[in-house]
C-alpha cells in the first residue's frame, strides 16, 4: 500500500473544498473525503496485519524514501510500523466523527472545515513520516490552524485562551525545532549527517550529547501532551474550541506528543531515555495526581474533561518513562484509547451543550431521561475514562500498570502506586457528574423539550463507541502489534540498562 | 578586452543603463505617451532583464578585477531584478496619477545600477562607488512624495543616517588601505594580518554594513523611515536595500575577512540574538503596520546573520535563498498593504479588522505572507528558517539555535496579532471592499504561488547551492 494515499486523500478534499461555497457541499465533500480516508486507514491496518503475518520483520512497512533536498541529505521518507498504523486508525476515527459533530455549524463553514481537516492533514503526515524534517513540518501544521479554529469558532475567552494555546504550543514546537537541528549537527560528528530517525537511532550519540537534546525534544512533545508544569493551555484551550476542535485537540494532537515523545526522542536517546527516566516518570506521577484532583473541583463538565486529560495523558508519559516495553505498549494503547474516549466524550459534552447552553453540572440533571442515546454516550465514556473492565480504558491503563510495576525500584514502584491511586479520584468525578448531569430528576423543565441526537450526532458517537469496545473486549490485535514493534528498538534501550 | 566581452560580462548594467537613456526621452517627449503602456513596460523590462541575467550567466571580471560576476552573483542580481519587479507593480496604480512617474524609474534603476556594481566589486573603491550610487537616489525616493511631509522627514532621516554609516564605512576602507596598501579584495585579503588596526578598520566596515542591513543597534533609523516613505519605496528598502547589503556582506566577509573568521562568528552571534530579540520586542508594541513590517525586517535580518556566520557552502546558499524567500513574503505583504493605502489610505494594524468579511482574497494573501515571514510550513518562509538555522549549527553554537528558535515563537505572536484582526476581530465598520488593479493582482499570485511552491520544490535550494561557496 502506497502511504501517499493517506496525504492525497485529504489535500483532494481540500481543493474539492476550496471550489465549491454552498454549505451543504461543503459539509457532504468533507464527510465523503475523511469516510474514504477511514477506509483508507483500516485498509492499512490489514495490509499491515497481512504484511507482518506473511513473516516481514523490517521496522517499518510500506516503506518509500526519495532525495528532497539533496545537499542537506533531506529525504521524503515515510513508512510506518505497529505504533503509526494505531495512530492513523486513531486519527482517521476522530476526523470522521468531529466533521459529523460540527455539522450544525453555520458561520464560515467552509473555512470551518479547511482548517479541521488541515490539521488531520498534519496528523497524517507526522504519523507516516520518517525523517525528522517531514515530520516537523507536518507537526508544526497540525498546530497553527487550532488558533483560527478556537479564535473564530470557539466559545467564552476563545481569543486570549487561543493565543495562550497556539503560543504554549508553540514554544514545545520551537524546542523541538532546535533539538532536531542539534540532532542533526551530533548525527554529522557521529559520522552520518542525516535527519532520518531510523539511521540516527543506529548512530552512536554520545551521551553528554543525548543528555543535552533529550530534555530538549522530550519536552517540547510533552507540552503537547500536556505534560506537568506545561499543562496549562489544556483547560483553557478546550474550554473555548469548539467541540471538534477540542476533539481533534485532544484526540489527536496530544498524543502527536505522546508519540514524538515515544518513537522519536526515545528512540534516538534511549540511553538519554535512560539517564531522564525518574524524571519523567516523577512529572508524569504529578501531572496525573494534579489533573485527578484539580478535576474533582470543576464544576463545569468540559473543563473537568479537559483535566481529566491531563491526568490521563500522564499515564502515556508515565508509561514511556518507565522504559520496559509492556509500560510503552501500555503507553501506546492509553494513546488511542484517550484519544476516542474523550473524543467521544468532548462530543457528547458538545451535544449536550448545544441543548442545554449550560456545561455546569449542578445545572444539568436527568438529561438520561429525556435524551437517552446522549446520555448512556456521556456514562459510557465516562465510564471509559474510569477504567471499567470491559471498555478500552482498562486495558490501557493495565498495562501501564503492570509494566510499570515490572520495575524493581523503590521509587518506580510508589510513583506506580500513586498513579494507581488516582483511578479512585477518577472515579469520584466522573460518577459524580454522572450522577449530577444524567441521572436523578429532570432539573430544568425546559430539559423536558430536548430531542435526542440528531443522525449526525449519533453516527459520530457510534463511529467511536466501536473503537472503544473493540479494545476493550479484544485488546489483543491492538496489543500485539505495538507490542511487535515496540520489541526492534527495545533492544537499545534494555541494553543501555545499568 | 574587446567590447563583447565587455557587454556580456557587465550585460545588466548594460541594460540598466541603456534604460536610463531609453527613460530619459521617454521624458523629453513624453507628450501623448501612454502612461499605462509605458509603466508596464518598464515593469516587464525588470522581469525579462532577471531572466535573461539568469539564462545567460555573466561571468568574468573587468577594469582590472574591480568589478567581479560570477554564477551566484549572477543569481542574486537576478533576485534584485525580479524584486524590483514586484515593486513597481506595487507602485503602478500610484505612479499611475503621479506627476513624476518618469523620476520615479530613474531613481529607482540608478539604485539599482548602483547595487549591482557594489555586489559585484572586487575592490573597496568600486564598493563604495556603487554603494553610494545606490544611496543617494534611495534617500531621495523615499522623500519621493513630495506632498506629504513624513515623506520628506524620511528621505532626511535616510540621508543623514546613510551618510554616517558612510563616514563609518570610508574609515574603515582607510584603515584598511593604509595597513595592506592596496584596496583589491585579493590583497587586502592576503595583507590582512589580524592587527589591532587592522580589527579596528574591520568593526567600522562592519558597522557601516550593519547600518545598510538595519542589524541592532545600528537599527534606529529604520522603523521611521519604513513608516514615512511610499508603500514601494519601503518596500525597495526591505527587500532591495537589504538583500544587496546582505550579498556585498557576506561576499566581504567570506571573500576578504576569511583569516579571522573565528573572531566574527561570535560577534555576528552576538548581534543576531540582539537583533532578533529587540526586533521582536519592539514589534509587538506597533500599531502601524509599515512600522510593523520595518521591526519584522530587522528581526528577519538576525536570522540571516545566524546563516552569514556559518561560513560554509550551505550558509551562503541558505542566506540567498532566504533572501528570495523573504522578498516573495514581504512582498505579498507590502503589495496588500499597498493596495489599501493607496484605496482607503489606511495603514494601521485597527484598520485592518475584521478585512475577512469584506476582502478575503487580500486576507488570505496576507496571512499566507505573514504565515512565510513566521516561517511556518507549507510556506516557503519554514524552509527558508530552517535552511538558516540548520546552517548556523556549523559552528556547534547551540545555544544561538534555541535562542533563535524560542524567538520564532515570539514573532509568530505578533504575526497572529495581524491575522488576527483581520479573521477574527468584529469591525462595525470595516474597509470597504477593495478591487485591486490588474498589476497589484498579478504580483498577489506570483508570489502566493511562489510562497507555497518554492519549497517543495528543492532544485531552487540546489540551484543556488550549486554556484555557493564557503568561507575561503
Amino acid at each position: 500500500m502506497n502511504l501517499n494515499i493517506l496525504l492525497a486523500i485529504p489535500l483532494i478534499t481540500l481543493a474539492a473544498l476550496f471550489a465549491v461555497s454552498d454549505a451543504g457541499k461543503v459539509r457532504w465533500i468533507s464527510f465523503a473525503g475523511m469516510s474514504v480516508q477511514l477506509v483508507a486507514s483500516v485498509v492499512l491496518l490489514f495490509a499491515y496485519l497481512a504484511g507482518r503475518h506473511a513473516g516481514v520483520t523490517t521496522p517499518l512497512l510500506f516503506e518509500s524514501s526519495m532525495m528532497w533536498y539533496a545537499s542537506w541529505n533531506i529525504q521524503y521518507h515515510i513508512g510506518v510500523d505497529g505504533i503509526a498504523v494505531a495512530m492513523i486508525l486513531l486519527t482517521s476515527v476522530v476526523m470522521v466523527s468531529g466533521i459529523l459533530i460540527s455539522w450544525n455549524i453555520q458561520n464560515q463553514v467552509k473555512e470551518f472545515y479547511i482548517l479541521l481537516i488541515l490539521l488531520g492533514l498534519g496528523a497524517y503526515g507526522f504519523f507516516i513520516a520518517n525523517d525528522l524534517f517531514t515530520m516537523f513540518l507536518f507537526f508544526e501544521l497540525a498546530v497553527i490552524p487550532k488558533y483560527l479554529l478556537i479564535a473564530i469558532w470557539g466559545s467564552g475567552k476563545k481569543e486570549f485562551n487561543a493565543m495562550k494555546l497556539v503560543l504554549i504550543l508553540m514554544f514545545g514546537s520551537s524546542l523541538v525545532l532546535a533539538g532536531i537541528i542539534g540532532t542533526y549537527y551530533q548525527a554529522g560528528l557521529a559520522g552520518n549527517a542525516t535527519w532520518d530517525l531510523m539511521t540516527i537511532g543506529s548512530l552512536n550519540i554520545p551521551l553528554h550529547a543525548q543528555q543535552i537534546l533529550f530534555p530538549l525534544l522530550f519536552v517540547g512533545f510533552a507540552v503537547l501532551s500536556a505534560m506537568f508544569p506545561f499543562h496549562t493551555w489544556a483547560p483553557d484551550g478546550h474550554s473555548s474550541a469548539p467541540t471538534a476542535g477540542s476533539m481533534f485537540l485532544a484526540g489527536i494532537s496530544m498524543k502527536l506528543g505522546g508519540y514524538g515523545c515515544l518513537r522519536v526522542v526515545t528512540y534516538m536517546f534511549p540511553e538519554a531515555a535512560r539517564f531522564y527516566s525518574p524524571y519523567i516518570v516523577l512529572l508524569a506521577t504529578i501531572g496525573i495526581f494534579y489533573g485527578a484532583f484539580v478535576t474533582l473541583r470543576q464544576k463545569d463538565i468540559k473543563m473537568m474533561n479537559a483535566y481529566s486529560s491531563v491526568s490521563h495523558c500522564g499515564f502515556v508519559l508515565l508509561g514511556i518513562g518507565m522504559l520496559t516495553q509492556t509500560a510503552m505498549t501500555g503507553a501506546v494503547m492509553q494513546m488511542v484509547s484517550h484519544g476516542v474516549m474523550t473524543a467521544l466524550f468532548f462530543g457528547v459534552i458538545g451535544m449536550v451543550y448545544e441543548r442545554t447552553h449550560t456545561r455546569m453540572s449542578n445545572e444539568l440533571g436527568g438529561l438520561l431521561k429525556v435524551m437517552p442515546f446522549i446520555g448512556t454516550c456521556f456514562i459510557l465514556a465516562g465510564l471509559t475514562s474510569l477504567g471499567l473492565p470491559g471498555l478500552s480504558g482498562f486495558v490501557a491503563e493495565m498495562t501501564v500498570f503492570v509494566g510499570a510495576w515490572q520495575v524493581n525500584e523503590f521509587f518506580y514502584r510508589a510513583a506506580t502506586v500513586m498513579a494507581c491511586m488516582s483511578i479512585v479520584v477518577t472515579a469520584v468525578y466522573i460518577l459524580r457528574a454522572s450522577g449530577f448531569a444524567m441521572m436523578g430528576p429532570v432539573k430544568n423543565p425546559a430539559y423536558n423539550a430536548l430531542h435526542d441526537a440528531t443522525w449526525n450526532e449519533k453516527l459520530a458517537a457510534v463511529i467511536l463507541i466501536v473503537p472503544i469496545i473493540l479494545i476493550g473486549s479484544a485488546p489483543f490485535w491492538l496489543s500485539d502489534m505495538v507490542n511487535s514493534s515496540m520489541g526492534n528498538w527495545m533492544t537499545k534501550i534494555i541494553t543501555s540498562a545499568h | 578586452m574587446n567590447v563583447i566581452e565587455l557587454i556580456s560580462v557587465f550585460a545588466p548594467e548594460v541594460w540598466l543603463s541603456a534604460m536610463l537613456v531609453i527613460l530619459l526621452l521617454v521624458k523629453i517627449f513624453s507628450e501623448g505617451v501612454n502612461r499605462t503602456n509605458v509603466l508596464f513596460v518598464i515593469s516587464f523590462f525588470f522581469i525579462a532583464a532577471a531572466t535573461a541575467t539568469l539564462v545567460l550567466k555573466p561571468q568574468g571580471s573587468l577594469f582590472g578585477g574591480m568589478f567581479v560576476v560570477n554564477s551566484l552573483i549572477g543569481i542574486e542580481k537576478a533576485i534584485l531584478l525580479l524584486a524590483t519587479f514586484f515593486i513597481s507593480l506595487i507602485a503602478f496604480e500610484w505612479l499611475r496619477t503621479f506627476r513624476n512617474y518618469i523620476e520615479f524609474y530613474l531613481l529607482l534603476i540608478c539604485i539599482l545600477l548602483g547595487m549591482f556594481i557594489m555586489i559585484s566589486a572586487g575592490h573597496f573603491l568600486s564598493f563604495y562607488l556603487g554603494l553610494e550610487m545606490a544611496t543617494i537616489p534611495l534617500a531621495a525616493l523615499s522623500a519621493f512624495d513630495v506632498e506629504k511631509s513624513r515623506s520628506g522627514e524620511a528621505g532626511m532621516k535616510l540621508i543623514l543616517s546613510s551618510a554616517f554609516s558612510s563616514g563609518i564605512l570610508l574609515m574603515g576602507i582607510s584603515f584598511m588601505y593604509g595597513t595592506c596598501g592596496s584596496l583589491y579584495f585579493d590583497d587586502v585579503r592576503a595583507a590582512f594580518t589580524g592587527s589591532t588596526i587592522q580589527l579596528a578598520g574591520f568593526a567600522f566596515l562592519l558597522t557601516g554594513f550593519a547600518f545598510k542591513i538595519s542589524i541592532v543597534p545600528f537599527h534606529l533609523w529604520t522603523a521611521d523611515v519604513y513608516e514615512g516613505s511610499p508603500v514601494a519605496v519601503t518596500a525597495f528598502l526591505s527587500v532591495v536595500s537589504k538583500g544587496a547589503a546582505v550579498f556585498i556582506f557576506l561576499s566581504a566577509l567570506y571573500n576578504v575577512f576569511g583569516s579571522i573568521s573565528g573572531t566574527w562568528v561570535y560577534l555576528l552571534a552576538i548581534l543576531s540574538v540582539a537583533t532578533m530579540v529587540l526586533g521582536n520586542l519592539f514589534a509587538i508594541r506597533q500599531q502601524n503596520i509599515k512600522r510593523f513590517l520595518a521591526f519584522s525586517s530587522i528581526t528577519q535580518a538576525g536570522y540571516i546573520l545566524i546563516g552569514i556566520a556559518s561560513g560554509t557552502i550551505q550558509g551562503t546558499a541558505s542566506v540567498v535563498y532566504f533572501i528570495l524567500v523573504y522578498l516573495f513574503s514581504n512582498l505579498a505583504a507590502f503589495t496588500v498593504v499597498g493596495v489599501i493605502s493607496e484605496k482607503t489610505g489606511k495603514e494601521d494594524i485597527s484598520d485592518y479588522n475584521g478585512l475577512y468579511k469584506t476582502n478575503p482574497r487580500l486576507s488570505l494573501v496576507m496571512m499566507l505572507a505573514l504565515f512565510s515571514l513566521a516561517g511556518i510550513p507549507p510556506t516557503a518562509g519554514f524552509f527558508g528558517k530552517w535552511f538558516l538555522l540548520a546552517s548556523g549549527i556549523s559552528n556547534g553554537m547551540f545555544t544561538l539555535i534555541i535562542i533563535a528558535s524560542l524567538n520564532l515563537v515570539i514573532s509568530l505572536y505578533y504575526y497572529l496579532r495581524v491575522v488576527k484582526a483581520m479573521f477574527v476581530d468584529v469591525n462595525d465598520t470595516p474597509l470597504k471592499s477593495i478591487h485591486a488593479g490588474f498589476p497589484a493582482r498579478l504580483g498577489l499570485v506570483i508570489c502566493s504561488a511562489a510562497i507555497i511552491l518554492t519549497g517543495f520544490f528543492s532544485f531552487v535550494y540546489q540551484y543556488i547551492y550549486s554556484f555557493s561557496n564557503g568561507l575561503q
